[in-house]
């Protein structure tokens, strides 16, 4: 289990715990924490689960895979600490993150 | 008017099957899709990806899927209606008159929406200001080349697209290429023609910026890009194009009378149907307790709307289930006996 924390646009604050072994969106689709879309399911084909993770943790997270930066030059207003977060998988280590959700997905 | 038995919305790999279910019990179909090209999210999100999950297909790409699901539906005579979108759909005494945007009409007693996600559109700029330009100095795709000859255009993206574009265009226009990193994800042989022209002066290249703003009366006059230490540039541009790919987007499929659970259509599991009799929804976008997300899915459920089909559209004819191995009658509309 890991506590995430997602932080909508509108700068509500959602805590969550999130149990091993599910990824980042998972976490946020299955407790309905709006603004994360994830059309394609996961599959690292549509960057509508686009979230920017709060700089102290980005450098923690597991380093991108192929095709993720790809898919973030189309994602809506990426920025330097721009991830998927279909890609994230929560595991104790990420106990404490805290992600932040852009105001739109496309 | 065009008279159908069945209507399919979506020729994704769970259209496609549906379709070979309808034509296999003698009923006949069309095919509306508003990409320009069969496949759907198979064919536009992950042609090379191989896929491991489909039965009996140990490995497959999106690609080759869509290749084999054509190649089953060889024996049929199937229309398709490709770059159409569906906008409305309305019940006429017993038919449902289904429009779409480039004023094709069809009348059907079934409609069975296979729609992934929704409808392929562009992904466009954030800037809000961009929607004022669009169409007239603001493009997702170029439908013609001439008018920016002469002219100042910026392009946007590191895909095949921009790439493909910056370099063409480069040829009569003055070319501003931008994209948020340094690395293109185009063909390399593609990164390595625009990496020359850049250095030529044919295409000035501005990587890690992104577009803030626009401005302009009426037309595009300059672009403010920032990069990622927030320096902001302002560059001239009579034309900006952005090619961030395609988004999914439910559209239209919203306003049918049909019960949503976000952006899916709520279905029974005997039929497929929705809440209006004589439309179903199968495969990514329909959903009931315990829906998997899978293309094998799509298809049980295909097969199931297929036969559900039959008695809106056959009324005074029973439908008799038969296997292909050995049905006559099958194996006459698969071409295989005479």
């Amino acid at each position: 289990m890991a506590k995430i924390t997602y932080i909508t646009s509108d700068a509500k604050v959602h805590e969550i715990e999130v149990q091993n072994g599910l990824t980042v969106m998972e976490g946020a689709i299955q407790n309905n924490i709006p603004g994360i879309d994830a059309d394609c399911g996961g599959g690292m084909a549509c960057a509508t689960c686009h979230v920017y993770v709060q700089d102290d943790w980005y450098d923690k997270l597991s380093a991108k895979e192929d095709g993720e930066e790809d898919m973030l030059d189309m994602a809506f207003e990426p920025k330097k600490n721009s991830r998927l977060s279909c890609q994230l998988i929560v595991s104790d280590e990420l106990d404490g993150l805290v992600v932040n959700i852009p105001s739109k997905q496309s | 008017m065009i008279k159908t038995d069945a209507l399919i919305i979506g020729a994704g790999p769970t259209g496609l099957f549906t379709a070979h279910q309808i034509k296999l019990i003698g009923l006949d179909c069309e095919i509306v899709d508003n990409l320009d090209k069969v496949g759907g999210q198979c064919i536009e999100l992950y042609p090379d990806k191989p896929i491991y999950d489909i039965p009996a297909v140990p490995e497959c790409t999106g690609e080759e899927l869509t290749k084999n699901l054509i190649d089953q539906l060889k024996p049929f005579d199937i229309k398709f209606h490709l770059s159409e979108r569906v906008e409305e759909v309305k019940k006429d005494n017993v038919n449902w008159i289904v429009k779409t945007n480039n004023g094709k009409i069809f009348s059907t007693p079934n409609v069975i929406i296979a729609g992934g996600v929704g409808s392929f559109e562009p992904r466009k700029f954030s800037a809000k200001e961009c929607e004022k330009f669009e169409n007239k100095s603001v493009f997702y795709s170029v439908k013609d080349k001439k008018i920016f000859e002469g002219k100042t255009v910026a392009i946007f993206g590191g895909g095949d697209s921009a790439l493909d574009w910056a370099v063409e265009l480069s040829k009569n226009s003055k070319v501003n290429l931008i994209h948020r990193r340094e690395e293109f994800r185009g063909a390399q042989a593609t990164v390595n023609k625009m990496h020359a022209l850049a250095k030529e002066g044919k295409i000035n290249l501005f990587t890690k910026y992104q577009m803030t703003s626009v401005h302009g009366n009426g037309q595009l006059e300059s672009i403010d890009i920032k990069n990622d230490n927030d320096e902001v540039k302002n560059i001239k541009a009579d034309y900006a194009l952005g090619f961030f790919g395609l988004i999914m987007q439910l559209g239209p499929i919203a306003n049918w009378g049909l019960n949503l659970d976000k952006k899916t259509i709520e279905v029974d599991t005997e039929k497929f149907e929705t809440n209006q009799k004589g439309i179903y929804a199968v495969g990514d976008i329909c959903t009931y307790p315990g829906k998997l997300k899978l293309i094998l899915s799509g298809f049980h459920e295909g097969a199931l709307a297929a036969r559900a089909c039959f008695k809106l559209a056959r009324p005074n004819e029973k439908y008799r289930f038969e296997f292909t191995t050995t049905s006559s009658n099958l194996l006459k509309r698969l071409g295989k006996k005479e």
